[in-house]
């Protein structure tokens, strides 16, 4: 089953959001879904560490973002297509007290 | 898998099976501490488990403290028990409770004779119990026999990606073979608890485990706080998580796809005569939860960690996994286990949880994992209130 290394995951299609499996660089990256399997590329916008998380859509301040096809918290800021997600343009939306 | 080599334990007094032998010296209370480490220096062997509480507390508050203190002397990984405590009647309520599995248990205290006859007296019998259970020898052992418990740490984006699905295997597997899983961490369910409300296997199971999350959600919620940095940790912020929903879902998928059999309360021991998955009403702190769940019978514990952390506890294996391989390669003399394969597609996830079978295999026939080497043996009570 061995293939080329992902750069990024997301963990269902139609996730909004991707993980890095490398250090990366902008430009254009080669990924896969977890759980169907399907194959895609993006375009990132920023470097972002291992591990961290990038825009697969453009989000509108208050859009949900989804993993795990799930919501995991809203878009404090606009967010490009490519742009990297962390605590400086997303927010926990159970937790309003819990805010960078 | 292939053949297994057969699993091998020590079957204790009142039927439990553990996979270490361990003689504790049991302190009641943090004053209790110097004359229990003593007495684990001049009978070497024996194994002293200091920690920070057990005066003036009260209530329910009290009754955790004699649940985590009485369920750690009656774990199967331990063979015999020494409790010392400043006043007689507290220190012989835990000794009675240990007493009732059967297994070896002595209790001494220190007023009216101070610390040098206490380690004295106590040492004699430490001396005699550590030679007895020497004398034990491990039996053949089912995963049906085992609790095992499963709590991660350090979490980053990987967890969820990787170390977390691998464990997932583990649970399922064990639970499939008759054995007991506990998972716990109720606020780290935030966002997902759904999820785990649907995988209750009946009505009266599925209302407890909402009652017990909403509760403890109620506690945090009506502090007002800003919790980023304390749940996500700074540490999983690093990792790449930003919100306590994403952390919850990673958290939740090491649980595996059975059902949820029950709710324990913190530290509580599950019914003997129904084995399966458990949730324990637990803190997410590492140390704390490992340590309720060790005093509810946990004998093995699995640890998916994305950052690295580097718990143990003094008498149940805490075995690392890890899917980020920059941790896999720095803290190697942490980690049992590197996973960061699954995420680079060298093999799939019913591989990685062969590996990760075989490394429990391994660790309950007796190798020392990487926590027991390094001698991490965090033992921190879960404490409710203030103390009088």
């Amino acid at each position: 089953m061995a293939i080329t290394p992902p750069q990024f995951l997301l963990h269902h299609d139609g996730d909004n959001v991707a993980v890095a499996m490398t250090d990366l660089q902008p430009g254009t990256l080669q990924g896969r879904s977890v759980k169907e399997g399907t194959e895609s590329t993006a375009v990132l916008n920023h470097a972002i560490p291992l591990g961290h998380k990038f825009a697969l859509t453009d989000l509108a301040e208050g859009d949900s973002i989804i993993k795990y096809g799930i919501k995991v918290g809203l878009a404090s800021a606009a967010i490009k297509k490519g742009d990297y997600i962390h605590t400086h343009n997303m927010r926990s939306y159970r937790w309003e007290a819990s805010r960078a | 898998m292939g053949s297994k080599p057969r699993l091998m334990g020590y079957r204790r007094e009142n039927g439990t099976m553990g996979i270490r032998n361990h003689v504790i010296i049991l302190p009641l209370d943090d004053l209790s501490n110097a004359a229990a480490e003593a007495v684990a220096k001049v009978i070497p062997g024996t194994l002293a488990l200091p920690h920070a509480f057990g005066r003036l507390q009260f209530g329910e508050d009290l009754q955790l403290t004699f649940d985590t203190l009485i369920g750690t002397g009656v774990n199967a990984n331990v063979a015999a028990v020494v409790v010392i405590g400043i006043e007689p009647k507290w220190t012989q309520r835990v000794a009675d409770g240990i007493a009732k599995t059967g297994k070896p248990v002595a209790a001494f205290s220190i007023e009216g004779k101070g610390d040098l006859q206490v380690i004295q007296e106590a040492s004699r019998v430490a001396a005699m119990f550590l030679q007895d259970a020497s004398g034990l020898v491990r039996t053949e052992a089912e995963m049906g026999d085992m609790i095992m418990s499963i709590k991660c740490g350090e979490s980053d984006t990987t967890s969820g990606l990787g170390s977390c699905p691998t464990t997932s295997q583990a649970v399922d597997r064990w639970v499939d073979a008759g054995g007991t899983v506990f998972f716990g961490e109720t606020s780290e369910l935030t966002g997902g608890e759904h999820l785990i409300a649907e995988r209750c296997i009946d009505a009266a199971t599925r209302d407890l485990f909402q009652l017990t999350y909403d509760n403890y959600i109620k506690v945090i919620e009506a502090t007002g706080a800003n919790l980023l940095g304390s749940q996500p940790t700074q540490g999983n912020i690093a990792g790449g998580l930003t919100t306590i929903e994403e952390k919850a879902l990673g958290n939740i998928a090491k649980t595996g796809s059975v059902p949820v059999v029950g709710v324990l309360k913190p530290a509580e021991m599950p019914s003997a005569s129904k084995p399966g998955l458990y949730f324990m009403d637990s803190s997410s702190a590492a140390a704390e939860c490992v340590t309720l769940m060790a005093a509810g019978g946990a004998v093995i514990h699995l640890f998916p960690t994305g950052q690295g952390n580097v718990i143990g506890n003094p008498i149940v294996p805490v075995l690392k996994l890890t899917a980020n391989i920059k941790t896999a390669k720095s803290m190697t003399e942490h980690i049992d286990l590197d996973v960061s394969g699954l995420l680079r597609y060298e093999y799939d996830l019913t591989k990685a949880g062969d590996m990760m079978m075989d490394v429990i295999y391994d660790t309950v026939n007796g190798r020392l994992c990487k926590a027991e080497v390094m001698g991490h043996r965090e033992f921190t009570f879960t404490k409710l209130y203030i103390s009088a």
